[in-house]
């Protein structure tokens, strides 16, 4: 025996309560699909831990950990080595395990903790065996208990010995699927992405929307922002994606409404064409990257305005975020590069010299009643094309 | 001569895969845009080569935009060489590499050691092998690149370079970590996903894509001083209107390939271990190829019969193999005499190297002649 497996502890999965089985559920179904790709991989729960293990040969096991890193609901996970309760096999595999640190490092210590008592070697002579003949194998080292670089642990559990490697650091939050499902809306800048991040973190399973007014903005811009919605999935698993063709209620606006309102205008139809999509597909929120103060139509007012077409939360995560914060989580999630891609997207298209910053209720209710809507809302949404955004290779 | 061509030197080129040659063809007649061109004709060349970096990603596990086009493995060493080390000013003036790399890694090595910089050249040990430790203890604070290929054109060795990287980084966490992986790309299993692996040199026409283009991989926030100045395409990294028949070329012959890969690779060892079977008890043969090597690449010694005669030889009966390195026609072979072989056994090396298409009917033919060769030819003295 000896393989691969990677080991969640119970301090470790971030939900506690009375909830836990059922949130437990789907974070194995998560985990499952996100590595179905690589092959088959068994998840199982026993003595307080998770643990995942190849199922067949020849597994991108490195692969494996990169997905779980991005699976919400973990918040650090080990890899470890798994070998028969045979002093000898444990002292040639950790010798073996640890051939791509320990010649490198300059101290260690082993530490051992047996949780099954029918061992013959306490865990201080487990420690002493295997210190020693790591100590022999890799005789530049030295052994430092308090600050060690390099700690080797051995669990001496019911099913075998496990040689840990390091603890990982896993993407915290809540599994994707058990807050419910929202909407975000992507227009393709640094921020949507990660305000999709975030609330798919809090275990939001998502859609996404996005305007598009050709020949006003491009095929390129279209494929900058599903770009943007593949590397969200790396996270947030899939995504429906829904692309509202926006021209003609651009122009219209253009045409009938007074120009420091038409940012105004064009986000509260966009809120209303977002509302009446997440209506059909049992989206129960709407999720938007605004940071307070940030633009002209992010200001308090601006928001009221908006939001006074809707009937539903909109959560905006990046509320009380400075740039440099929503840049950092960006480059973290790796959409920053593409959001900065220089393609017109529908915001700035049509973009008033002046916009008004503190807009009047009602003064934008009665310049929206200047043109009927309507009938452009309900063409969009006939003709919005939806694609399903799955990033598993 | 109307023998069918055997064609055993496919690691100085290989043939152009049908699949290859329809992409260029496509991205010649139809899909000819500029890709970078605003317009739909652009727009579309440009997702060709979105496309071909995609296949390139799923072989080497990296991002879209770590993978730049260039026209050769030559170039690519060139550029991560060269330009990492005139990015990297400040990180040192020692680059260490092995005895071993082709010329368009020790030529620019040779000339960044003109203008003052210190090159350590790392030996193998007494069994032929390249060690991660040796590395670890060559690199210093001073230490700005190390450059090491994955697998010898000549020989098939096999560098451990993922671990090379790992013992480089331990050392100098600010030491850049190139490979030539280009006799390794496509064939041997090397991501660089999850490793310390900075830059990474590959080239088409090696695995059945045309000539004229290759790539390098540059690890995100790795610094590269472009060598060309121009029109900004690839970020500025390495202008010049982006090749697109070539480059869709290249994505489609690693889009052909990298499904088979396995399937190749135990093809290639039962292969090459067909031909040891037929060649070790022939006493005029030294087999210079080791186990462990490259299963694609096979190295062997004629006993006094000059590689050269050899090689013509076995021409007239459309046979093709090559003598040590097709790049350097004829001169002896630094990488033979690097693993300590006698000049005899380096003047007469052989090296046959297999393809997708080649059978062990194609091997039989090659013995039978090589073995006519050994009787009818006259011996050096």
């Amino acid at each position: 025996m000896q393989k691969e497996v990677i080991m969640i502890k119970n301090g470790e999965i971030a939900l506690k309560g009375l909830n836990r089985k059922s949130f437990e559920d789907v974070l194995v179904k998560n985990i499952k699909w996100r590595l179905k790709t690589l092959g088959k991989f068994s998840v199982t729960r026993a003595q307080s831990t998770m643990y995942i293990e190849p199922s067949e040969d020849g597994i991108d096991f490195e692969e494996a950990v990169e997905r779980l890193q991005k699976v919400f609901g973990i918040a650090a996970f080990t890899r470890a080595l798994v070998v028969d309760k045979d002093v000898d096999t444990i002292k040639q595999q950790a010798v073996n395990y640890m051939k791509d640190t320990l010649p490198y490092a300059k101290t260690f210590k082993v530490t051992a903790k047996r949780a099954d008592k029918k061992f013959p070697l306490q865990s201080p002579e487990i420690q002493r065996e295997i210190g020693g003949v790591l100590l022999q194998a890799y005789p530049h080292l030295k052994v430092d208990v308090h600050n060690p670089e390099v700690t080797v642990t051995i669990e001496i559990r019911d099913f075998g010995a496990y040689i840990h490697a390091e603890q990982i650091k896993g993407a915290g939050g809540m599994p994707v699927g058990t807050s419910g499902k929202a909407l975000v809306m992507i227009s393709g800048g640094i921020d949507s992405p990660v305000a999709a991040y975030m609330m798919a973190k809090r275990g939001l399973q998502l859609h996404a929307i996005h305007f598009v007014s050709p020949p006003y903005t491009s095929d390129r811009a279209l494929q900058k922002v599903e770009t943007l919605c593949e590397k969200v999935s790396e996270y947030a698993g899939k995504i429906n994606f829904h692309i509202v063709p926006f021209t003609k209620i651009q122009e219209a606006i253009r045409d009938n409404c007074p120009e420091e309102l038409f940012t105004i205008i064009m986000r509260r139809l966009m809120m209303e064409i977002s509302m009446r999509v997440a209506e059909e597909n049992d989206l129960k929120a709407l999720i938007t990257g605004e940071s307070l103060g940030q633009v002209a139509s992010q200001t308090i007012g601006a928001i009221a305005t908006t939001d006074d077409v809707c009937t539903i939360p909109v959560f905006r995560p990046l509320i009380g975020m400075d740039k440099n914060e929503i840049v950092e989580i960006s480059r973290k999630i790796d959409t920053f590069e593409t959001s900065i891609l220089p393609y017109e997207d529908c915001c700035t298209v049509f973009t008033p010299k002046h916009p008004k910053t503190k807009p009047d209720l009602q003064t934008v209710r009665d310049a929206q009643a200047q043109f009927d809507f309507s009938q452009l809302i309900d063409e969009a949404i006939r003709d919005t094309e939806v694609k399903v955004i799955r990033t598993l290779s | 001569m109307n023998n069918k061509e055997i064609y055993l030197d496919n690691s100085a080129t290989t043939k152009v895969c049908q699949k290859s040659i329809d992409a260029v063809l496509n991205a010649m007649q139809n899909d000819y845009g500029n890709a970078t061109s605003l317009h739909r004709k652009g727009f579309e060349a440009e997702k060709l080569i979105i496309n071909a970096k995609k296949e390139i990603c799923k072989a080497l596990m990296c991002n879209e935009n770590e993978i730049f086009f260039t026209s050769g493995a030559t170039e690519s060493n060139n550029m991560a060489i060269i330009g990492s080390v005139l990015a990297n000013k400040r990180r040192g003036k020692k680059i260490i590499t092995t005895v071993i790399e082709h010329s368009s890694v020790l030529e620019p090595t040779k000339f960044l050691e003109s203008m003052g910089y210190e090159i350590v050249r790392i030996k193998p040990n007494e069994n032929g092998e390249f060690l991660p430790i040796d590395f670890f203890n060559a690199v210093d604070d001073n230490t700005v690149l190390v450059s090491t290929m994955f697998v010898n054109n000549e020989t098939g060795t096999i560098l451990p370079v993922c671990e090379i990287a790992k013992a480089v980084k331990a050392k100098n966490k600010q030491t850049i970590f190139h490979t030539d992986a280009v006799q390794g790309f496509l064939k041997m299993p090397l991501k660089v996903k999850n490793t310390d692996i900075d830059l990474l040199s590959f080239s088409g026409h090696k695995i059945y894509a045309p000539k004229g283009i290759g790539g390098l991989y540059i690890k995100k926030g790795t610094k590269i001083q472009p060598l060309l100045y121009g029109g900004g395409q690839q970020n500025g990294i390495r202008v010049g209107t982006d090749s697109v028949p070539l480059i869709s070329g290249l994505g489609q012959a690693v889009a052909e390939i990298l499904p088979q890969r396995e399937k190749l690779l135990s093809n290639y060892k039962e292969l090459k271990n067909y031909l040891i079977s037929m060649l070790e008890n022939n006493d005029n043969v030294i087999i210079n190829s080791k186990q462990n090597d490259a299963p694609y690449i096979v190295n062997i010694s004629v006993k006094k019969i000059r590689s050269e005669i050899m090689l013509h030889y076995l021409e007239q009966f459309n046979i093709y193999v090559s003598s040590g390195s097709a790049c350097s026609k004829g001169a002896n072979s630094h990488v033979l005499s690097a693993f300590g072989y006698s000049k005899d056994r380096v003047d007469t090396a052989l090296r046959i190297s297999f393809s997708k298409d080649t059978t062990k009917e194609d091997l039989e033919f090659f013995v039978e002649k090589l073995n006519d060769g050994i009787n009818s030819l006259a011996k050096m003295k």
